[in-house]
């Protein structure tokens, strides 16, 4: 158990390899209760959301559906990633934890203007259940959360105080589950008994990694445009009448030449690429990229990262390990998508 | 002097088990292992290489974490153990016996009573 910003959790139950071939090939259950779940209730809280996050809430049209959004400050970068749902009365933020005393205090410095409330919902845990077997796993749980594996990804359903949508950390179908503290207990011994195996915060990383999804203080922070951490396709345009918080930064962002681009990079060296490990493009001397999340794959088994590179027709780059340079051939931030390989090698 | 067969421990978590020849084989701890989580590469000295005591003499590499490895005593690199090279994950299944790394021929025996005995190292893992 590891201390993880107040919450006592697990890093790994047993082998971290195990868990996370058991989320590829089965499933996995995990206790991500430490997210912070806030409630937005009032007259304007759509209003709010719409200012809040970069996003647009306006496309949910169904209750329960979500969307994935970033949080900028006035300069255009991250403060947090966030998944936005409409609920019946407004609308719920799955914020992180580590970044949760800065969210709030941004949040309700700016809700004031607004008729809205905010509510965090420590009353609720949240667990995660991930991988090809977990409707099945989740079949005999009292509320229909299995029913959701035909629908989109980013839908929801609410019955009996549990809250339920298709989505992940993982590139796996699965279901991310909200309900009160008492009834989570009960959620997890019923999955644990149809065979999900539990996965520690280390397989979680892996996971997340390999399907390229970003963690906040690794591939983003306070200092990154959205546009520099594969974020830009949150972005929501479409209104243009529609003001939100670094908007005019971003725009200004958009016309500048020297923005990085996030890509994923593998090499066949027996290394680990691990995060701050610097990155020289081909030809180049001084080194302008950054490992900013790296790992050895289970899935592929091999060593991947995320990496932070200037724009260039290089496809492949080298990273400095221990003194040593090792060459790693650079492509799509992505790895690994529902068990498949999905890596695509720039050309 | 020491007993055939021994087993002593640097406290950085480093086994060495001396034989009546004065061969030296080496490898990590249970708790070594057990910290590193899934070892997922090793990167071993050559045969013929000299080794200092407490010198660097191979990196390990898990998912969380590399970590290098410290030889317990000076001595000439004699054997290594190459199935680690293809199945890192004998050190985390089998730390003391199928998991070692080389083995040095040691020239003196008698600095081999200086490392820890088996209760000195589990005491300075309990810190």
């Amino acid at each position: 158990m590891v201390d993880f910003h107040g919450w006592d959790m697990p890093i790994n139950y047993g082998s971290q390899i195990e868990e996370h071939h058991a989320v590829r090939q089965g499933c996995g259950i995990f206790d991500v209760s430490h997210m912070t779940i806030l409630d937005f209730e009032g007259s304007e809280s759509e209003l709010f959301i719409r200012k809040l996050i970069a996003n647009d809430v306006r496309k949910l049209q169904e209750n329960y559906s979500g969307l994935y959004s970033a949080m900028l400050n006035d300069k255009g970068f991250v403060i947090d990633d966030l998944i936005a749902y409409r609920m019946d009365k407004g609308f719920r933020l799955v914020v992180n934890c580590a970044t949760r005393g800065e969210d709030l205090k941004w949040i309700s410095a700016r809700a004031k203007e607004y008729e809205v409330n905010m509510l965090e919902r420590d009353d609720l845990s949240m667990v995660a259940i991930q991988g090809p077997q977990s409707p099945n796993v989740l079949k005999n749980f009292p509320a229909p959360i299995d029913f959701l594996k035909e629908k989109k990804r980013q839908q929801g359903i609410f019955q009996d105080d549990v809250f339920a949508a298709k989505t992940g950390y993982t590139g796996e179908l699965g279901f991310e589950v909200i309900l009160p503290n008492e009834k989570a207990i009960d959620l997890w011994n019923i999955a644990i008994s149809e065979g999900a195996k539990p996965i520690g915060l280390a397989a979680r990383d892996t996971l997340r990694l390999e399907a390229g999804m970003n963690l906040y203080g690794f591939e983003m922070d306070e200092t990154i445009s959205p546009f520099e951490c594969n974020m830009g396709w949150t972005v929501c345009w479409q209104d243009e009448q529609r003001d939100f918080f670094g908007k005019e930064s971003l725009i200004k962002q958009k016309e500048s030449n020297d923005l990085k681009e996030l890509v994923g990079i593998i090499t066949d060296e027996k290394v680990i690429l691990r995060q701050g490990q610097k990155i020289h493009l081909e030809k180049e001397n001084h080194a302008r990229g950054v490992v900013t999340s790296g790992t050895y794959s289970p899935s592929l088994k091999m060593p991947i990262a995320l990496a932070r590179l200037p724009k260039s027709d290089s496809t492949s780059c080298f990273a400095e390990i221990r003194g040593k340079r090792v060459k790693a051939i650079i492509g799509s931030p992505k790895f690994i998508k529902e068990g498949k390989v999905i890596f695509k090698e720039k050309v | 002097m020491s007993s055939d067969n021994e087993v002593r421990y640097l406290s950085s978590h480093e086994w060495g088990r001396i034989d009546e020849e004065g061969i030296l084989t080496v490898g990590i701890s249970d708790h070594a292992q057990d910290l590193l989580g899934d070892i997922v590469f090793v990167e071993l000295p050559e045969v013929g290489d000299m080794l200092e005591a407490e010198g660097e003499s191979a990196i390990v590499e898990s998912v969380k974490a590399a970590s290098d490895v410290y030889s317990p005593l000076t001595g000439e690199v004699i054997e290594i153990n190459e199935k680690l090279l293809d199945e890192p994950e004998i050190i985390n299944s089998s730390p003391l016996e199928d998991g070692w790394f080389f083995k040095i021929k040691i020239d003196d025996d008698l600095q081999f009573t200086d490392l820890l005995t088996a209760e000195e190292y589990n005491d300075t893992c309990e810190d």
